[in-house]
């Protein structure tokens, strides 16, 4: 075979300049490294992608888990925002001792709640209050010719819908002349709505509560999914059914008067409550937490028995806060416990993946790898095996919470830090995890090396 | 033929501890290779030939003495310099020819100018001029699992000699495959000894020997013999 070696332009070669330092040349060599390590991952295809499987699902579940988490506080943050943030619900609630009296005693009429002398006393007493809804709540039947909705009535001021960030969908909200003059109009709540007037519109229309008519002005807007809760939280005192109606509270006072009766097997019961549920607006939002415990000074000297709560929305949505806060640590330990498993996972074929290849090491070695290519080679198949497990995670993470809406019905929110921090956390996790083998193949001796079989 | 050694071993010694004893694998060893010659290292097993070759190709360092690789002083360098000197000054080819099983022949022969830092068009052209230089012209984008144990082999020359070594070192060269490749792989080294390039080789068959110029043999970590079989060839090129 004929070698004409003198023949080779060596010389072309030499007069480019050999460079192992400086940014550019660095950049050029790692997309080299890259496309290597690329292609010894793609060697063990189906090894490379069991390893992957331990960053996927660390990334994707703590991505998902995030996003339901989110969803679910953000949902519960704005039920609590729709009581208003200044404001501090008062209700009345029939203590539990009167009750066995009332067992007790046949005809016994009830007295307990909230009074109008209290929220006067209320005014007079702490600034900064301004603004006072008060309300009753009457559980009762409503009715639309042949259809029926159990129902709260709630007797209230004309500014209520403001208070509660509580939006008019259609019509409108009975105004200062309507409360003024007792006029039979009714608000309905969207749920209300939906179950009497099921195909046409509401407006216009009347419902009948006890044996009188009430024209429909408006209907509210629905207080998000989960409305339920949010009546509970709101906490008429009968609780449970989110349907409402608003009306006047002049027009409640007149309709149904203070004292309810009821019947009841046999016996007869009444009950004699003012005002079922009172909104103070605090101007200041600092101040809620000293006039709610002032207001609640007022409140026990005046009542003897535990006949009220009071409900503070500030006070539930730093509690909901801290809740979250609890929830993120929690959540953020599970994800750091699985990114640590991945992140050993990978640590361990890496290791195999070091002996398997002594061999090669030994090679490049003794070609003029120094130890810090060796080095660079293997933490970079460790970071595309832990990168490109970040991002199928990611791929899986965000859909994952909309496969949960669409199923679960669950609201779900993908923050935008989520991918971001866990993908940033499953690419350090191959840095960290990927040093030590890196390191063992490094410190080889080449001579050893070379002899390993 | 110049004055100056290319290879000048200056009584080398090595010693390994083995437990409790100490084994001397080279004892004051000296040695001079001038450029263009062609020598064959020779010798039982345990005479040193392994240590002398890990020592040469700059894969170890001697215990005590010098070793002076193209004048420059690599007895006692550190890692990465040691690595540089053997990417740019030595070509390695190997009994079991050592290719990287998952990179094709033409990324084979990159390997050494890819840790010099060669820019990598230059680096493929002229791998690719190598691989025709030993006639696999035909098979650049084969894996080696794909290629005969002659191909192999010179897929290995090709790599020793892309970063234009001083020194090509070769371990049994021949060792691995059947006797008509062992002929072409044997031509091609006489081709390059004759085109100027110096060549040492550890070899264990008396026949391969005598083709050498000059035949080394080792005993118990010294020189026993040191026989001149022609005078070096005068080399064509300057380097």
């Amino acid at each position: 075979m004929p070698v004409k070696f003198e023949n080779i332009n060596f010389q072309a070669l030499k007069n480019t300049t050999a460079h192992t330092e400086g940014v550019g040349v660095s950049f050029r060599r790692l997309d080299r490294t890259v496309r290597l390590g690329l292609k010894s991952l793609w060697l063990h295809r189906l090894r490379s992608l069991l390893t992957m499987l331990g960053i996927v699902f660390g990334v994707c579940s703590v991505i998902a888990m995030l996003a339901i988490g989110e969803g679910a506080s953000h949902e519960a943050q704005e039920q609590i925002k729709n009581l208003g943030s200044q404001n501090i619900i008062l209700q009345s609630i029939k203590p539990p001792e009167e009750q066995k009296v009332v067992s007790g005693n046949q005809s016994f009429a009830l007295e307990y709640g909230i009074t109008y002398p209290d929220i006067k006393r209320i005014k007079a007493t702490i600034p900064g209050v301004t603004v006072v809804v008060p309300g009753r709540i009457i559980r009762e039947y409503a009715w639309n010719i042949g259809r029926r909705a159990d129902c709260e009535i709630v007797g209230t001021v004309p500014w209520y819908p403001q208070m509660r960030n509580h939006r008019v969908q259609e019509g409108r909200f009975f105004n200062d002349l309507e409360m003024e003059d007792s006029s039979s109009v009714c608000v309905l709540g969207a749920e209300t709505a939906a179950l009497l007037f099921p195909i046409t519109s509401p407006l216009g229309g009347s419902v009948r509560v006890g044996g009188n008519y009430y024209r429909v002005v408006g209907v509210m807007e629905q207080v998000g999914k989960v409305d339920k809760s949010a009546g509970a939280a709101s906490g008429g005192p009968q609780g449970g059914s989110a349907n409402r109606l608003y009306m006047p509270l002049s027009t409640a006072k007149t309709r149904f008067g203070e004292t309810l009766m009821k019947r009841r097997a046999g016996s007869f019961e009444a009950e004699r409550v003012e005002l079922h549920e009172v909104t103070i607006k605090v101007n200041d939002r600092d101040q809620v937490m000293n006039v709610s415990l002032a207001i609640k000074d007022i409140l026990d000297r005046n009542h003897k028995k535990q006949d009220f709560a009071m409900v503070v929305p500030l006070e539930l949505l730093k509690r909901a806060e801290r809740t979250k806060q609890i929830f993120n640590i929690v959540l953020g330990s599970i994800a750091a416990i699985s990114l640590l498993v991945g992140g050993i996972g990978i640590m361990n074929i890496m290791l195999a993946s070091v002996t398997e290849r002594t061999r090669e090491i030994g090679i490049r070695r003794a070609l003029g790898a120094k130890r810090h290519d060796i080095i660079v080679q293997f933490l970079v198949e460790t970071v595309i095996l832990s990168g490109s497990g970040g991002l199928l995670g990611v791929a899986l993470g965000v859909a994952i919470p909309f496969l949960v809406t669409y199923f679960a019905g669950m609201v779900t929110i993908v923050t935008f830090w989520s991918p971001v921090i866990a993908f940033s956390i499953s690419g350090l996790v191959g840095i960290v995890f990927g040093i030590y083998p890196a390191f063992r193949a490094a410190n080889m001796d080449p001579v050893e090396a070379l002899r390993h079989e | 033929m110049s004055a100056k050694p290319i290879v000048h071993l200056d009584s080398v010694r090595k010693t390994y501890q083995m437990g409790e004893v100490i084994v001397e694998a080279l004892r004051g060893f000296s040695l001079e290779i001038f450029e263009g010659e062609y020598i064959s290292i020779m010798g039982p097993s345990g005479c040193g030939k392994s240590t002398l070759l890990n020592i040469l190709g700059c894969l170890d360092r001697p215990t005590s003495g010098r070793y002076f690789l193209g004048g420059e002083d690599v007895s006692q360098m550190e890692d990465d310099r040691l690595s540089a000197v053997r990417g740019a000054r030595l070509g390695f080819i190997f009994q079991s020819y050592n290719l990287i099983q998952q990179l094709t022949v033409i990324e084979n022969i990159e390997i050494p100018l890819f840790y010099q830092g060669r820019p990598e068009a230059a680096s493929r052209a002229l791998a690719i001029e190598l691989a025709s230089l030993v006639g696999l012209e035909s098979r650049l984008h084969h894996k080696p699992a794909e290629l005969s144990g002659g191909q192999q082999q010179r897929v290995a020359i090709a790599r020793a000699l892309v970063n234009d070594p001083l020194v090509i070192l070769a371990d049994e060269p021949t060792g691995n495959l059947d006797s008509s490749s062992g002929e072409e792989i044997l031509g091609v080294f006489d081709e390059l000894h004759q085109q100027g390039k110096t060549i040492i080789m550890v070899t264990h068959d008396d026949d391969i020997a005598r083709r050498t110029a000059r035949s080394i043999r080792l005993r118990d970590g010294q020189i026993e013999t040191d026989i001149l079989h022609k005078r070096p060839t005068a080399p064509l090129h300057a380097s």
